[in-house]
């Protein structure tokens, strides 16, 4: 029977998950988005993958991003991995020969700086979310373009204005300016997405030595105009791998799979039918000191099976994850 | 004067890491009542945010909240330190001042000015103020005495606990250890018990059982505040102790007294030694620790460490100087170094993604140069 290896990556904006073969070629990738419930689209996710593939052998399990512990916890993962190491891990099994990763997800947006296949820098936006994901999605659905849509449209510009890409809120005002003093959507557009390529480099890429091969992932890379501007401003191609917005899925699940072989180990995997499982979520504040700590319980089928959130470790350390 | 109108002097000070144990036996052995506030909670954030300037850096927010909590509890008189130079931290202790004014409390504030000697001008002013007990030279000498050995035996403490840590077989036992010494050292009221008190710190961390797992070394550096502060730096340096890291810093308790202290002649020599290191990135005194910063890098790649870290609070602007010029060094110097910008803001869950990528690069990296170093001898 085919083995495969199961990665998920859990983002703010959206959950992916990838099955990988033997051979570490992708099989199936699902794209779903968050939508605020974590648990409810990882298990949602499964589902999907159970329906379609019947009951599969998973051979190992990987989690990223932001959710990653989470995850973790629901299905029984092998490694929980940064996404820093899931993106470079993906990118380099495709392209051996990266030498940056340019990444844009949702609530974050980091630099990746690869020589001789090992990462030796790396930076992440740490103050502003100015050109990430969710600020893009906003100002599309505030000027009624879907954000499919986007690059294509900013691409038919050919006289850009001038934005202010240094914060989100500045951006906005400066965009509603434009955008009142009579400038067309494709200049705006085009605009802002050579202002959020400026507030990258002199933000989160600053100071990194950016050579070629050039990858661009993340849920960004969608988006043409964005890519465009990346080009114009470095004076390079830029490449988008095909499964650009799976990338940290990918790198959990081939982290995974090696995890697996080195080790010679049974994965931890619980089965697909968590997806049939009844989690339910209750947090509570702790009144023990003022810090107030949210604790948040995970319970399956009403049986506690995990507690987090709290500073002084009182509750998390009394159940075992 | 406010001094005459209350009895008792009810003294109290900002928490910065564990300083609050010699600055109480200081207090104490002279006969003045000492309220430390409540330790660092979010309540102490929440005062802080609500009545600072926004713009300002977390360590006056964080201040104004030990403050309120401490007068809250009684404390009448503040003892905050002054500060020289482009950081605006010097200024900090007069805001501080204006703002609780503002908001009704009544309390005297004593600011101490670097660099020269004011010290002994505090000691002075609390002489006068205390004349219920009249401490003579000698009872401050002694005070004083006590109060530093008791820091360089903090000292002592985290760094054995950096060791152990992320080595330690049973997670948490190095903290329970750790947490035990602090209360005793805390609690030592004669100098005759110090001096036995180093061996027993050996001994209680010897005992906590540990493995032979490899560590990689990485070196904290940045601005003084948010290095010694576990509450404003989300507890970094356990943070990495879990992941298997042993950690160092470029700046200890003693280090900041003996820099801030005390007066000129009794400063470290070697310290104008490790900041020409900062040459030629930074020349001068730029404010704050924003040279130090670059100097430690330096210094923890010259003593072959893999990493380092840099700590500042959002809008610190000597920091911002120095991690200007960090690419650089970090480059010339063959050695990582990852910034942190920590704020009120600082989502525990992506301090934590940055810190474990450091990590795995850091590890990865050494791996790939062992198998390298090990194939190329062959």
């Amino acid at each position: 029977m085919q083995k495969y290896t199961l990665g998920i990556d859990v983002g703010s904006v959206s959950t992916n998950l990838v099955l990988l073969d033997e051979k570490k070629h992708l099989i199936k990738k699902l794209y779903l988005k968050t939508a605020g419930n974590p648990i409810e689209t990882i298990k949602k996710g499964l589902g999907i993958l159970h329906e379609e593939l019947g009951d599969v052998d998973i051979f190992a399990v990987g989690t990223t991003g932001s959710g990653r512990q989470l995850a973790s916890i629901l299905v029984g993962a092998d490694i929980v991995k940064n996404e820093i190491t899931t993106h470079a891990a993906a990118a380099l099994s495709y392209y051996p020969n990266t030498q940056t990763i340019l990444e844009i997800g949702g609530q974050d947006s980091k630099i990746i700086v690869i020589r001789n296949k090992t990462v030796v820098d790396f930076a992440m936006n740490t103050v502003c979310a100015a050109g990430t994901g969710s600020f893009l999605d906003r100002q599309a659905q505030r000027l009624g373009i879907p954000i499919n849509k986007f690059g294509e449209i900013a691409l038919k510009s050919h006289n850009p204005t001038r934005i202010a890409g240094r914060c989100a809120v500045f951006a906005e005002s400066d965009m509603i300016h434009k955008q009142q003093m009579g400038h067309s959507i494709e200049d705006i557009l085009k605009g802002l997405c050579e202002a959020l390529v400026r507030n990258y480099f002199s933000n989160v890429a600053k100071g990194k030595e950016i050579r070629p091969l050039i990858l661009f992932q993340g849920g960004v890379a969608a988006n043409t105009g964005i890519k465009k501007a990346f080009e114009e401003q470095l004076e390079q191609s830029v490449t988008i791998p095909e499964n650009y917005d799976v990338m940290g899925a990918i790198g959990a699940a081939i982290l995974a799979f090696n995890h697996i072989v080195s080790r010679q180990k049974a994965t931890r995997f619980l089965g697909m039918d968590i997806a049939a499982q009844n989690y339910k979520v209750k947090s509570f504040e702790c009144k023990g000191c003022p810090n107030n700590c949210e604790i948040i319980q995970l319970f399956s089928d009403n049986k506690l099976k995990a507690r987090w959130g709290d500073r002084c470790g009182k509750w998390s350390s009394t159940i075992a994850v | 004067m406010f001094w005459k109108d209350v009895d008792i002097l009810k003294i109290t000070f900002p928490h910065m890491g564990n300083i609050y144990i010699p600055l109480k036996t200081i207090f104490e052995n002279l006969g003045l009542e000492v309220i430390p506030p409540p330790f660092c909670t979010r309540r102490t954030l929440e005062l802080g945010v609500a009545y600072s300037p926004e713009f300002a850096c977390l360590p006056l927010k964080i201040n104004i909240g030990n403050f309120i909590e401490a007068l809250e509890k009684g404390a009448n008189t503040i003892i905050m330190a002054g500060g020289i130079g482009p950081c605006r931290f010097g200024y900090y202790g007069e805001v501080q001042r204006e703002i609780l004014k503002d908001l009704g409390f009544n309390f005297e504030m004593i600011i101490l000015e670097p660099p020269q000697g004011h010290f002994f001008e505090l000691l002075n002013k609390v002489k006068c103020i205390s004349n219920k007990k009249n401490n003579s030279v000698k009872d401050i000498v002694r005070a004083i005495r006590l109060a530093w050995k008791k820091a360089l035996l903090l000292d002592q403490l985290d760094m054995e606990s950096f060791k152990t840590r992320p080595i330690e077989i049973t997670r948490g036992q190095t903290d329970k250890v750790y947490n035990w010494l602090l209360q005793q050292i805390n609690d030592i009221r004669h100098e005759d018990n110090i001096d036995n008190f180093k061996t027993k710190i050996i001994k209680a961390f010897s005992n906590i059982r540990i493995s032979d797992k490899a560590t990689i070394k990485v070196g904290i550096v940045g601005e003084i505040y948010t290095v010694l502060e576990p509450f404003v730096n989300l507890n970094i340096e356990k943070q990495l102790g879990e992941l298997g890291v042993e950690v160092s810093r470029n700046i200890y308790i003693t280090d900041w007294v003996r820099e801030n202290l005390l007066p000129a002649f009794l400063k470290p020599k070697d310290h104008t030694k490790m900041l020409q290191l900062a040459q030629p990135f930074i020349n001068c005194f730029i404010g704050g620790h924003g040279q130090e910063s670059v100097a430690q890098i330096v210094n923890f790649s010259k003593k072959g460490f893999d990493g380092v870290i840099h700590l500042l609070p959002f809008t610190c602007m000597p920091e911002i100087v120095a991690k200007s010029a960090i690419p650089r060094v970090s480059q010339q110097y063959c050695i990582p170094v990852m910034t942190v910008i920590l704020d009120e803001h600082s989502a525990e869950t992506g301090f934590r993604t940055r810190l474990e990528a450091f990590t795995d690069m850091i590890c990865h990296n050494k791996e790939v140069n062992d198998f390298a170093k090990v194939h190329s001898r062959n």
